[in-house]
C-alpha cells in the first residue's frame, strides 16, 4: 500500500474541505495564534493566505517567518476525538509581490471568491508557506510525518 | 434534466407557488382568473433569485457588507452606503452563464418585441400587516431580454435597500431570510391611470379614486398631483371632487418614463369623466370581494379599456396601527422633486441665512447697553431657529440629490467603486476648500518668507472669510480679530513648515462627466447632465449648509458670551438648538457638524485609558472596523479633537481622530495624515473632506473617541475601513 499516497489524499480532502486555518506565529514577547482563510497548492507544497499588513499576526511574521498553521476537521463533538483529523505545516513564509502576487491571488480567490474586496486591497498581503513538514494527527493519537523537503 | 423553474407564465401561477412567486404575481393572477383585465405577465421566481447568490457566492459577500457593524448601531446614512455597496455588487456581478441562458430563452418567448414593467414580488410582500409597495423598486418601459434581466437584477437588488432593510427589522423580520421574486409584465400605456381605494384610508364609510393623465408612475412617485374623488362606499355615490392643479404627466420615453407638459387641453379635463369614476371604483370593489379585504388597486385605461396593474390589502385604515413606512418612503427622493427643492434652497433659503447673518453682524456688540444686548441676544436666537428649521426641513433632504445621483451613475456605468461617482461632485469648489486655499496662500508666503505678501493674504482671508466659521471665526468684532489673527498665522506657519506638493492626483473631473453623459442613449443625455448639475449642488450644500448655519450659531453664542462677562442672567431657553433629525432609526445622535455639538459630544465621550474590570483584567482596543471612506493608508499619532480648544495643539502627520469634523475643524484638515471618525457614512463632512485631500479616511468608528487616545500609534486602512491602535 502506498501510505504517502493515502496521507496525501486525506491532506487534499482536508484542505478540499476546510476553509479555515490557524496560523501560529512568533512575537518578541510570547508566541500569538490567528484565524486565518488558507488556500493549498496542488501538491500541498505551499499553503496561502491573505491578511492586512497593519494586523499582529503580519508584524510578527515580518519578524521571524518561521510560523505554524493548524488545519482540522473537528466539529466541537465528541466524535471528534477519535473522527477528527488534524494537520499542522510548518515553514517558513513571505509576502507575495508583482506577478506572483496576482497569479496566486487569482487562485486563492476562486478558493474565497466573497474575500475579494479584503484580498485585493492595497493594505492587504498576500502570504505564502513553503511547507516544510506536516504533521497529521488522526484516530486521537496517530501521529504521522510528511517531511515536503 | 429539469430543476428549478425560473420563470413561470401567468396561466400557470396557483397559491401552491405564492412563496415561489410571490404575493404580486399572485395576486395578478388570481385576478385575471376572476375575469379581470390585467396585463400578460411572468413572475421570475425566488429559485432564480437563490441561484444568483449561490452560484455567485453574493449571499455571503452581502453578509459581510451588513454585519461589519450591529445594524442597531448604524447611522441611517451607513446603512445607505451599505445598501449602495449591496446594489452595486448586484451591478456588478454578471449572472451565471446558465442561468442566464435559462432566463433569457424564457423571457424571449413573452416579451421579445414589447415593452415592459419590472416589478418586485417579494412572498410577504404585500398582507394585511405589512406593506412594501414603494420600498422595493419597479422599473417601466423595460425593452429587450438584456434590459429586462438588468432590471430584474435591480428589482433583487432593492430587497437590501436601506428602506426595506429598516421597514423588515421594524417588522421583526430576518433580512437574510428575505427572498424574491419579480414580475415581468407587458406594459400597458393607458391614456389615463391612477389608484383607487375600496375603502379610504381614513373613513371606512368611504371609497377613494385617485387620477391622473399618462402613466401612473407620476401618481406613485408623488411628483404628480391627481384628481381625488371620495366616494359613498355603500352606494358608490361620488361625495366630493378635488381638482388637480393638472401640469404635467408621465410619459413613456425612449428608455423609462419622463415627466412632459400637459397639452393645455387636458389641463382643463378632469383624467375621469363623471360615468368613468364609478366604474374604477368598481374594479377596487370587485378585487375587495375576491380578496376578502379592502384593496388598494392600480389601473390604468387603454382606449377606454380597464386594467388592473396590481391589487394589494390596504394596511393604513383608519384606526389601523400605523407603521414607519411613510417615513421609509421618504429617504428617497425624485428627481423632480429634488430640482424643486434646489431652487428653494438656492433662491430662497441660503440668501435668507446669509442676509440675517450679514444683519446681525452688522450690530457691534460692544455698543449696546444691556437692554440692546438682550434684544439682540432673542434676535440671535430667533435667526438661529429659523436656520435650523431651514437646515432640517430643506438642507438635509436635499443630501438625497447626491445619492440620487450616485445611484444613476453607478446603474449606467458599473464601477468596481461603488463610489467613484464622488469624483465628479468635486468639480465645484465648497465654502471649506476654497477657505483652506486662501489659508495656504498665507502659508505659501510665509514659506517663501515674503511677510508682506503674506500680511496682504492674512487679510484678504479675515475679509472673506473672517466669520463663516473655522480659524479666525470671530464674528466681526474687533476684540475677536485680534485673537483670530494670531489664530490664522499659527496655522499658517505650520502648514508653511510642512513639505509642500502633497496635493492628490486627482481624475479629471470633466472627462469623467463626459463618460457620464455618454453612457446614456442621444435622447436622455439633456436629462443627465441635470442629474450630475443636481447631485453637484447638493454635494456642495452638504459642506456650505454647515457653515451658514455654524455662523449664525457663532453670533448667538457671542452674544452669550458678553452677557456673561457683563454678568447678565442668561436664559437657558437662548442656547442654540441643536439640529436632532427625524429618523427613522427612531434615536439618532446629534451628529451633523455643528461647532457647540461637537463639542458637547467631545465632552460627554472624552479619551480614556482602557476599562478595567473588578478583577484587574484590562481590555484595550486593538482593531476597530468602520466603514472605507477615504482610500489610502495612514501610519501615524492620534491627535483626539474634541472641539475647537483642542484644535492650536494639532501638529503636522498627526491622525485626526474626532466625533465628527465641524466646520471650525476643516482648516487643519490639510495637516492631518489620515481622519478617523466615530459618525459613520461616505457623503458626510468628513468623508467629503478626506476625499478632496486624498487622505485615508475611516468613518462609523464606535467609540472612536473613547477607546482611542492622544498619542495612540494609528494604522488608518481606508482601503478597507479598519483602525488598528498600537
Amino acid at each position: 500500500m502506498d501510505y504517502s499516497a493515502e496521507t496525501f489524499g486525506m491532506l487534499r480532502a482536508l484542505f478540499a474541505r476546510q476553509r479555515l486555518g490557524v496560523l501560529a506565529t512568533h512575537g518578541p514577547e510570547h508566541p500569538y495564534a490567528s484565524l486565518v482563510a488558507v488556500r493549498a497548492d496542488d501538491d500541498l507544497r505551499h499553503l496561502y493566505f491573505s491578511t492586512t499588513r497593519a494586523t499582529r499576526k503580519f508584524q510578527f511574521l515580518s519578524a521571524e517567518p518561521q510560523v505554524a498553521m493548524l488545519v482540522d476537521s473537528r466539529s466541537d463533538d465528541d466524535l471528534d476525538f477519535h473522527g477528527a483529523v488534524a494537520a499542522t505545516a510548518v515553514g517558513a513564509v513571505r509576502e507575495l509581490e508583482g506577478d506572483e502576487r496576482a497569479l496566486q491571488l487569482a487562485a486563492f480567490l476562486t478558493r474565497h471568491p466573497h474575500l475579494r474586496p479584503f484580498a485585493s486591497a492595497p493594505s492587504s498581503a498576500l502570504v505564502e508557506l513553503e511547507v516544510d513538514t506536516y504533521y497529521i494527527v488522526s484516530r486521537f493519537q496517530n501521529v504521522t510525518e510528511l517531511h515536503m523537503r | 434534466m429539469t430543476g428549478p423553474a425560473y420563470v413561470i407564465p401567468d396561466a400557470d401561477i396557483g397559491e401552491r407557488l405564492a412563496a415561489r412567486v410571490g404575493g404580486k404575481a399572485l395576486a395578478l393572477a388570481r385576478m385575471a382568473r376572476a375575469g379581470i383585465a390585467v396585463p400578460s405577465f411572468v413572475a421570475v421566481t425566488t429559485d432564480a433569485y437563490a441561484a444568483y447568490l449561490d452560484e455567485t457566492g453574493l449571499r455571503v459577500r452581502i453578509l459581510f457588507e451588513l454585519e461589519r457593524k450591529d445594524f442597531t448601531e448604524m447611522r441611517w446614512e451607513e446603512l445607505w452606503d451599505a445598501a449602495l455597496r449591496i446594489r452595486n455588487l448586484f451591478l456588478t456581478t454578471p449572472l451565471p452563464e446558465e442561468l442566464r441562458a435559462a432566463l433569457a430563452h424564457s423571457l424571449a418567448a413573452h416579451f421579445a418585441e414589447v415593452a415592459t414593467v419590472v416589478r418586485s414580488s417579494a412572498p410577504g410582500e404585500d398582507s394585511a400587516g405589512a406593506s412594501f409597495a414603494g420600498l422595493h423598486e419597479s422599473y417601466v418601459n423595460v425593452r429587450g431580454v438584456d434590459a429586462i434581466l438588468e432590471h430584474v437584477k435591480l428589482v433583487w437588488a432593492s430587497l437590501w435597500s436601506d428602506a426595506a432593510l429598516l421597514y423588515r427589522r421594524e417588522l421583526g423580520l430576518d433580512p437574510r431570510r428575505s427572498v424574491m421574486a419579480v414580475v415581468v409584465q407587458e406594459i400597458v400605456a393607458g391614456e389615463r391611470s391612477g389608484v383607487a381605494f375600496s375603502c379610504h384610508p381614513d373613513d371606512d364609510r368611504r371609497a377613494l379614486v385617485e387620477a391622473v393623465h399618462g402613466l401612473n408612475q407620476g401618481l406613485v412617485d408623488g411628483v404628480v398631483e391627481p384628481d381625488r374623488w371620495t366616494l359613498d362606499r355603500r352606494d358608490g355615490a361620488v361625495l366630493e371632487h378635488h381638482q388637480a392643479e393638472r401640469r404635467e404627466m408621465m410619459s413613456a420615453a425612449a428608455d423609462g418614463v419622463r415627466l412632459v407638459p400637459l397639452s393645455g387641453e387636458r389641463r382643463d379635463v378632469a383624467p375621469l369623466a363623471a360615468d368613468e369614476v364609478p366604474l374604477v371604483y368598481g374594479l377596487a370593489r370587485r378585487a375587495e370581494g375576491h380578496f376578502e379585504a379592502p384593496q388598494d388597486v392600480e389601473w390604468t385605461l387603454r382606449r377606454d379599456e380597464l386594467y388592473a396593474l396590481q391589487s394589494r390589502p390596504i394596511t393604513t385604515l383608519a384606526g389601523a396601527a400605523g407603521d414607519g413606512r411613510a417615513a421609509y418612503l421618504s429617504l428617497t427622493r425624485s428627481f423632480d422633486s429634488l430640482q424643486g427643492l434646489r431652487r428653494r434652497i438656492e433662491d430662497e433659503d441660503i440668501p435668507a441665512l446669509v442676509a440675517a447673518a450679514d444683519r446681525l453682524a452688522g450690530t457691534p456688540l460692544g455698543s449696546l447697553d444691556d437692554a440692546g444686548l438682550r434684544a439682540a441676544m432673542q434676535e440671535r436666537k430667533f435667526a438661529h431657529d429659523r436656520g435650523v428649521d431651514t437646515y432640517v426641513a430643506e438642507f438635509i433632504p436635499f443630501a438625497h440629490g447626491a445619492r440620487l445621483f450616485g445611484s444613476a451613475y453607478n446603474d449606467v456605468l458599473h464601477p468596481e467603486d461603488p463610489y467613484e461617482f464622488t469624483d465628479l461632485l468635486t468639480a465645484t469648489p465648497m465654502l471649506s476648500l476654497r477657505r483652506n486655499a486662501a489659508l495656504a496662500r498665507v502659508a505659501a508666503c510665509l514659506r517663501d518668507g515674503d511677510h508682506a505678501a503674506a500680511e496682504r493674504a492674512l487679510s484678504e482671508y479675515l475679509a472673506e472669510f473672517g466669520d463663516v466659521g473655522g480659524v479666525g471665526g470671530g464674528g466681526g468684532e474687533q476684540a475677536a480679530d485680534v485673537r483670530s489673527r494670531e489664530e490664522v498665522l499659527g496655522v499658517a506657519r505650520r502648514l508653511a513648515a510642512r513639505p509642500v506638493g502633497r496635493a492628490p492626483v486627482r481624475p479629471d473631473p470633466a472627462e469623467r462627466a463626459q463618460r457620464f453623459i455618454e453612457a446614456y442613449p442621444e435622447a436622455e443625455r439633456e436629462r443627465a447632465a441635470e442629474l450630475l448639475e443636481l447631485g453637484r449642488a447638493s454635494w456642495r450644500l452638504r459642506d456650505d449648509d454647515n457653515l451658514y448655519l455654524g455662523r449664525l450659531e457663532r453670533l448667538l453664542t457671542e452674544a452669550l458670551d458678553e452677557a456673561g462677562r457683563r454678568g447678565l442672567d442668561v436664559d437657558e431657553d437662548l442656547r442654540p438648538r441643536a439640529v436632532t433629525l427625524p429618523s427613522p432609526l427612531g434615536v439618532v445622535p446629534p451628529d451633523v457638524g455643528q461647532a457647540g455639538q461637537v463639542g458637547q459630544a467631545g465632552q460627554a465621550a472624552p479619551a480614556g485609558p482602557p476599562s478595567a474590570d473588578p478583577a484587574g483584567v484590562r481590555r484595550q482596543a486593538r482593531q476597530i472596523v468602520g466603514q472605507p471612506a477615504g482610500p489610502g493608508l495612514a501610519v501615524g499619532i492620534a491627535h483626539v479633537v474634541a472641539g475647537r480648544d483642542d484644535l492650536a495643539a494639532f501638529a503636522d502627520g498627526e491622525i485626526l481622530v474626532c466625533d465628527a469634523i465641524a466646520p471650525e475643524m476643516t482648516y487643519i484638515v490639510p495637516l492631518a495624515a489620515g481622519i478617523v471618525e466615530r459618525r459613520g457614512g461616505m457623503l458626510i463632512h468628513g468623508a467629503i473632506i478626506a476625499r478632496e485631500y486624498g487622505l485615508p479616511c475611516v468613518t462609523g468608528v464606535p467609540l472612536a473617541t473613547e477607546l482611542i487616545r492622544t498619542g495612540d500609534r494609528l494604522t488608518v486602512d481606508g482601503y478597507l475601513g479598519i483602525v488598528v491602535i498600537g
